[in-house]
């Protein structure tokens, strides 16, 4: 059985260990692409990670033993499959991290397989990349589409909510997450009143939509939405007056941080399953707010903990002395940690990250817009979905 | 909710969007056929009205940034207007959509640096929050507050349009800019006066919807197209023209969400299409 780290204490003892064996690991230093929406809607995303990342790396104090490249994706497939040939061909980088569109994962995923350079996974949800399109040398650290989604189900059903009408941006993630609500939620008892996909990014006015959905007397509503479009769609939601008649509920990019606060009190009593909130009271969790507030003057998102997640992932790879290859990607497949988001590890027959799914309540506190937990679900594991390593 | 419920509820959400068409095409109509001139910076206009307002809000409420940021963007306006546009007011039109084309790219990196990436939203005025009941039917007082002043501009501008010397003027200059010019009307001021209203007017709009929508960089990007369509359906430079293509566009894509939400995208362009085919000047072209 090889060395696992796992039985170290906490992540940051984690960072201290790698830390200390640097000098031995840092003789070829290691070349990392980072391949991150720096420009279109998701540009705030690809920022949130890139801090995260640097967090880690400063905390670490492991930032000279490595080069990073940072490359653009624009949240276009055909740029972010450009960019990582760049990556690979022209700068020969040993591991790219990032990725936040499944389409982008999706349009590079073959290359990268080929290529057999080992890639981090530190957003980009799609369930197909550790499913059947899953690969060896794709390892991910932030989450599955279906595994924050499946939780809501049993757990709605389970809460007593009978019957529910489900809406969501008409794209992968849309499909996927409501994909995975629908089966947990109806093999739990529950029944699907009506369903509704919002043309993506084209869809400003949901008024139309939430009129259905309020038409269909469903006791509450399940949704997919990210970004802008959360922002729209949870102020129209409040202003028709539907909160009050059936609960909103969502996987939690729908209520992330970055975005709640322009959603103002319309985001109250929203009820979401996230791998990651900010307050969750564990001292993992208070170090990375901390250090992450102290150097931002912000606290972090579910974003900002992946590219934490990523960072150490990949300093775990290099105390283990891997630096390139498959090596190295075995070596990132191998790690487990105390996250901040919680105990994580990845699931060797799929590379995908085990975690918890935290169930909470968005709340008015002292300071704006907070959470309550409700409830955690631990340790959330998704299927092979005919993944073979 | 009852079934005359439901399409009342919908009958209003299409009303409110048609009107929110207005304020954007109803500018950029009038500068399109008085002017000939091709504003692609319209979107980007409306979406610096969102962005001032929200930061004008936060220091003197939803009505300080409702007054001013109409203003602002006509400020800029002019500012565009004497810096680029005056210089392409005889440009062939290919010149005119590139550089108005290339404004939009400029204003989206602006509104990223000044107001950073993650999108905003703005809080609707305490006054207009909440539901009220019309006609039988709860619906969400901000909207119906649109839906009057979409009404009340769309008056005015009738009134000015047809009822005072400046609407004559306006008329006389899009019917035949020579033959204004010849009959002693400053064409290029009552050109330049046009355009800041229309500019003004963008701002308004982008003011009005952000409560409604989220506040991003590419608002605009998302809103010029249908804006663009209403101008090409209603027929250049008119008014009512922009009226009737305002409550097409803004009725098929609110019903047809509702009735067939995969064909809704579509209708409109199908729409556009038939328009284009059989009055290629448009509906109600200012110009017969």
């Amino acid at each position: 059985m090889s060395f696992r780290p796992t039985t170290r204490a906490t992540a940051l003892c984690a960072a201290i260990t790698v830390g200390a064996l640097s000098p031995l690991a840092a003789q070829a230093k290691t070349s990392v692409g980072l391949l991150l929406p720096y420009s279109g809607v998701f540009a705030a995303l690809g920022n949130e990670i890139e801090a995260g990342f640097t967090v880690a790396m400063e905390a670490a104090g492991a930032t000279d033993q490595f080069d990073i490249i940072k490359e653009d994706t624009e949240v276009k497939p055909p740029v972010g499959l450009a960019k990582a040939r760049k990556l690979v061909l022209e700068d020969e980088v040993d591991v790219i991290v990032g990725v936040v569109s499944s389409g982008v994962l999706g349009a590079m995923r073959d290359f990268v397989h080929d290529a057999e350079v080992p890639l981090l996974v530190a957003n980009a949800g799609n369930d197909h990349a550790t499913g059947e399109q899953c690969s060896p040398y794709i390892t991910r650290v932030s989450f599955s589409n279906a595994q924050i989604n499946r939780p809501m189900g049993d757990w709605l059903a389970g809460s007593g909510v009978k019957t529910a009408y489900i809406m969501a941006a008409d794209y992968a993630a849309g499909h996927q997450t409501m994909a995975a609500f629908k089966e947990s939620f109806t093999a739990a008892g529950g029944e699907i009143v009506g369903e509704e996909y919002t043309p993506f990014r084209k869809t400003k006015d949901f008024g139309p939509y939430l009129t259905k959905a309020k038409a269909s007397g469903a006791e509450a509503v399940y949704v997919f939405y990210a970004g802008g479009e959360a922002i729209s769609f949870v102020k129209q939601y409040d202003s028709f007056g539907l909160k009050d008649q059936m609960g909103l509920y969502s996987g939690g990019f729908l209520t992330s941080p970055l975005y709640v606060n322009a959603e103002g009190p319309a985001a109250e009593g929203v009820i979401t399953a996230l791998h990651y909130m900010p307050t969750l009271d564990t001292p993992e969790n208070k170090a990375f707010v901390d250090a992450y507030t102290a150097k931002y003057g912000k606290g972090p998102s579910e974003f900002a903990v992946q590219g934490y997640d990523a960072a150490h992932a990949l300093l775990s790879s290099q105390a283990d002395g891997e630096t390139r290859g498959a090596e190295l990607s075995a070596a990132l497949s191998r790690y487990s940690a105390n996250s901040p988001r919680g105990p994580i590890s990845i699931d060797p027959a799929t590379n995908n990250i085990v975690q918890n799914i935290y169930i909470y309540e968005t709340v008015a506190g002292e300071n704006g817009l907070t959470q309550r937990l409700i409830d955690t679900v631990e340790n959330v594991q998704d299927a092979p979905n005919g993944c073979v390593l | 909710m009852s079934d005359t419920g439901f399409w009342i509820v919908q009958t209003l959400n299409g009303v409110q969007l048609s009107l929110l068409y207005f304020l954007l095409s109803v500018g950029l109509t009038v500068i399109f056929g008085l002017m000939h001139f091709v504003n692609l910076a319209h979107g980007a206009l409306y979406a610096l009205g969102a962005y001032v307002s929200v930061t004008v809000s936060a220091v003197l409420g939803y009505w300080g940034g409702f007054l001013l940021a109409p203003v602002a963007v006509a400020v800029v306006g002019i500012g565009l207007y004497l810096l680029l546009i005056r210089r392409l007011r005889h440009a062939d039109h290919m010149n005119q959509v590139l550089v108005t084309f290339g404004l939009i790219f400029v204003f989206t990196d602006l509104f990223r640096i000044g107001w950073g990436d993650i999108d905003l939203g703005l809080e609707p005025p305490t006054l207009f929050s909440g539901q009220s009941t019309v006609f039988g039917v709860v619906y969400p007082t901000y909207r119906l507050f649109v839906i009057a002043l979409g009404l009340v501009i769309m008056a005015a501008l009738a009134l000015v349009l047809t009822r005072t010397q400046i609407g004559a003027m306006i008329r006389a200059g899009v019917d035949n800019e020579d033959m204004a010019a010849c009959l002693g009307i400053d064409v290029d001021r009552v050109f330049f006066g046009v355009f800041c209203m229309g500019c003004a007017l963008a701002g308004l709009a982008g003011v009005v919807a952000a409560p409604v929508f989220s506040v991003t960089p590419a608002m605009g990007d998302s809103v010029l197209i249908p804006a663009l369509i209403v101008v090409v359906i209603g027929g250049l430079g008119s008014l009512r023209g922009a009226v009737v293509g305002s409550f097409l566009v803004g009725f098929i894509q609110t019903f047809g969400a509702v009735i067939a939400p995969q064909l809704a995208a579509m209708i409109t362009y199908a729409l556009l299409a038939a328009v284009l085919i059989l009055r290629p000047a448009g509906l109600f072209p200012a110009r017969s």
